[in-house]
């Protein structure tokens, strides 16, 4: 009697009988479904990460326009005006940087954001059981409410400039944000990953967003390289993505289809990769941390 | 019927390796090896590795409705139980299968992050928790309700006395409403009455079809509220059943818990001429060796040593000390009288305490002793023991736990006030 009070009990919660297998596995899956039914609780993280990175900061969102805008000015007076690299087709140099560092700035702060996601919230992940994987891409949410804010001094310069950006620029806008996100977050989940075992990538990160900077044309225009080496530069993604967007917006030559494959390529790779590694080690993290 | 938890043959093995920085590896040393041998497993050479069992071959079953306690003592597996069935870490072996849906709490308040409010924690930590926004928004009103801070719900958490703090955090975790609820040790939080209305809630969710897996190191709680529990020592499964018999089983429980590397410690102090070697706690009415003491019951506490013939004036001292470092009694042979002029060359010291005064909790000891007046060997931290609960008082109460480590045996009375010089000299105390 009691018995079948109980099996009607478990029915009237609607849950039809759950069964969670724990065993050792190996193979690799991504479980959608598990994923989906998570979707909340990707949702707080990243409302967490926002709400703390405003709360105690005295001019708020302010930040966020405020970085990208005095660097921008920074790289005008010393690249620009001491040390002379122009920007190609008479483009304003200050907006050539800023679309660069729109960009590239988006790109470090996801990369650096998502490697550090698992040691980030390392108290969560030895207490509770959570699909791991959201906690890399939350982690760059916050970068995109950032990259929204520096948006908007973006269109204020071009207005100022009075540039009005090419369809194929407004067009390819969006899909290159993705294709950024991509590679980020690609690259990010490698490193988070091997984060939990190296403590030594904390240090690392940093200082290889640095040096990329340069790697990047950022500052210069992909021009300043022999055109038979640019191949290399569009290895990194972010050049693809910068080049096109500055093609697109700001009418600096033609996109050049061809190197953007190769950047698209990369993105690609880093993200099988990154998502390959992170999911082989993911289960070993909390034996780690 | 079909059990909610099935957990068969369940082993988890670390590979541990001893380097000289232990538990630590850097990218360089790996990248190292693996240059050396890239055709080979990554082994950082010169380490050896040595596999420890932390759970080894545990098969047991709970059915629908039950309260299952887990019990052992520090290092035994059960936090490596809880965290396989919790889905932290993966099994080597074996496997657990648990039927609907569930929640875990190894800790209360995972995930609280100190600059946001009360209330932005409370979802927070019920999303992490694996609420619904939904629900918590449902029951948000009784969870602030259970939590008795209503006024401070929009100060942030990093504000809050670790009271309140915690009373938030359970009022979350006691209103998630799983299938199975796997617990470790969150009861040892809060206050005696706050205490009181968790388990009172624990037990409510029992009744109401959930399925508690339940850890503590509190055997009144333990014994209060599961029927079925399980000892584990050294990762595996010693006893299963009715949780009295098992709990007797756990308290008198008869391995020699010695700190047998006492002899080998360096980081000791004294000319040397007497070695203490090794540490036994004897409890019950029995007088097994064991590394958990009841309060209330006898103790004995029994020093190994090895010495050099003919010392004299020996005076050997033991002290107890709380792990906040405050010492709590002090042991010592010549205080109490005993004579100890001559030591044998291979011998060992009791002392004998009557009714452990010690509130539950964790202590360590301290070992001293002199010989004409000169330190022969002086070991700090010589050993840890715990001491469980247990009916000091002949009431079945204890000191809520924080308020005071030594019982004290006490009689109370109440009588009225009748002469004038009483109420007078009442006035000036007042």
């Amino acid at each position: 009697m009691e018995e079948l009070e109980q099996t009607i009990r478990l029915a009237a919660k609607g849950s039809k009988p759950m069964e969670l297998v724990i065993k050792r596995e190996r193979a690799f899956k991504i479980n959608l479904r598990e994923l989906w039914s998570y979707r909340e609780l990707f949702y707080f993280f990243a409302w967490r990460d926002i709400k703390v990175r405003y709360k105690q900061t005295a001019i708020g969102v302010v930040w966020a326009v405020f970085q990208p805008f005095v660097t921008m000015v920074v790289f005008t007076v010393f690249f620009n005006r001491v040390a002379g690299i122009k920007a190609p087709d008479a483009i304003p140099y200050a907006i050539f940087s800023y679309t660069g560092l729109l960009f590239w700035n988006f790109f470090s702060n996801a990369l650096l954001a998502c490697s550090n996601s698992m040691v980030a919230n390392q108290s969560v992940i030895t207490k509770i059981y959570f699909p791991r994987i959201i906690a890399p891409f939350s982690a760059t949410i916050v970068n995109l409410v950032d990259f929204l804010f520096a948006f908007l001094v973006y269109a204020g310069l071009l207005a100022y400039y009075r540039i009005v950006p090419g369809v194929s620029g407004i067009v390819l806008f969006l899909p290159m944000l993705l294709l950024a996100f991509v590679a980020a977050t690609g690259l990010g989940l490698f490193l988070a990953a091997l984060n939990v075992r190296y403590r030594d990538v904390r240090f690392i990160v940093p200082f290889l967003v640095n040096m990329f900077l340069f790697l990047t044309p950022v500052i210069y225009p992909v021009s300043l390289v022999p055109a038979r080496y640019q191949w290399i530069l569009y290895l990194n993604p972010m050049t693809g993505i910068i080049q096109t967007v500055r093609a697109g917006m700001l009418h600096e030559g033609m996109i050049q289809w061809g190197m953007l494959s190769i950047s698209l390529v990369g993105a690609i790779f880093a993200m099988t990769g990154g998502l390959f590694y992170f999911k082989r080690q993911e289960r070993s993290f909390a034996d780690f941390i | 019927m079909t059990p909610i938890i099935a957990v068969e043959g369940l082993s988890k093995a670390y590979v541990i390796s001893h380097q000289p920085k232990a538990g630590y590896s850097s990218l360089r040393d790996d990248i190292a090896a693996l240059l050396r041998r890239p055709f080979q497993p990554n082994i950082t050479q010169g380490s050896e590795r040595e596999t420890l069992w932390a759970l080894r071959d545990v098969s047991f079953d709970v059915q629908q409705g039950d309260i299952f306690g887990v019990i052992g003592s520090n290092g035994a597996g059960k936090s490596t139980l809880l965290k396989i069935l919790s889905r932290i870490t993966y099994p080597t072996e074996g496997r657990a299968v648990l039927r609907g849906r569930v929640g875990s709490l190894l800790e209360v308040g995972t995930g609280f992050h100190p600059e946001l409010t009360g209330r932005e924690n409370v979802f927070l930590n019920g999303a992490i928790l694996g609420m619904r926004k939904q629900e918590i928004e449902k029951r948000f009103d009784e969870i602030v309700a259970f939590s008795e801070i209503e006024r401070f719900l929009d100060t942030p958490v990093k504000f809050y006395s670790s009271g309140m703090y915690v009373r938030l955090a359970f009022a979350v975790a006691a209103h998630l409403e799983p299938d199975v609820l796997i617990v470790d040790e969150v009861l040892s939080v809060g206050d005696a009455r706050f205490q009181k209305k968790s388990l009172g809630k624990m037990g409510d969710a029992a009744s109401s079809g959930t399925t508690v897996l339940l850890v503590s190191h509190n055997m009144a709680a333990i014994e209060n509220l599961c029927s079925r529990a399980m000892f584990l020592e050294q990762g595996r499964l010693r006893n299963i059943g009715e949780t009295t018999e098992v709990i007797e089983e756990y308290l008198s429980f008869a391995s020699t818990v010695v700190s047998a590397d006492l002899a080998e410690r360096t980081d000791r102090q004294g000319d040397g001429r007497l070695r203490f070697t090794r540490v036994g706690l004897r409890s019950g009415e029995n007088g097994q060796y064991s590394d958990v003491a009841q309060c209330g019951q006898d103790l004995e506490i029994v020093v190994g040593f090895t010495c050099d013939g003919g010392l004299k004036q020996v005076n050997a001292s033991m002290a107890v000390y709380t792990p906040s470092g405050q010492c709590l009694i002090v042991l010592d042979s010549d205080m109490a009288g005993a004579n100890l002029d001559s030591v044998p060359r291979h011998g060992r010291f009791s002392c004998r305490i009557e009714r452990l005064p010690l509130a539950p909790g964790q202590y360590f000891l301290n070992l001293f002793c002199t010989a004409s007046g000169e330190t022969v060997d002086w070991v700090q931290n010589a050993a840890t023991f715990n001491v469980e609960a247990g009916d000091y008082f002949g009431t079945g109460k204890l000191p809520p736990p924080g308020h005071g480590g030594l019982l004290v045996p006490q009689e109370w009375s109440c009588d009225e006030d009748e002469s004038s010089d009483a109420r007078r000299s009442g006035m000036t105390l007042g």
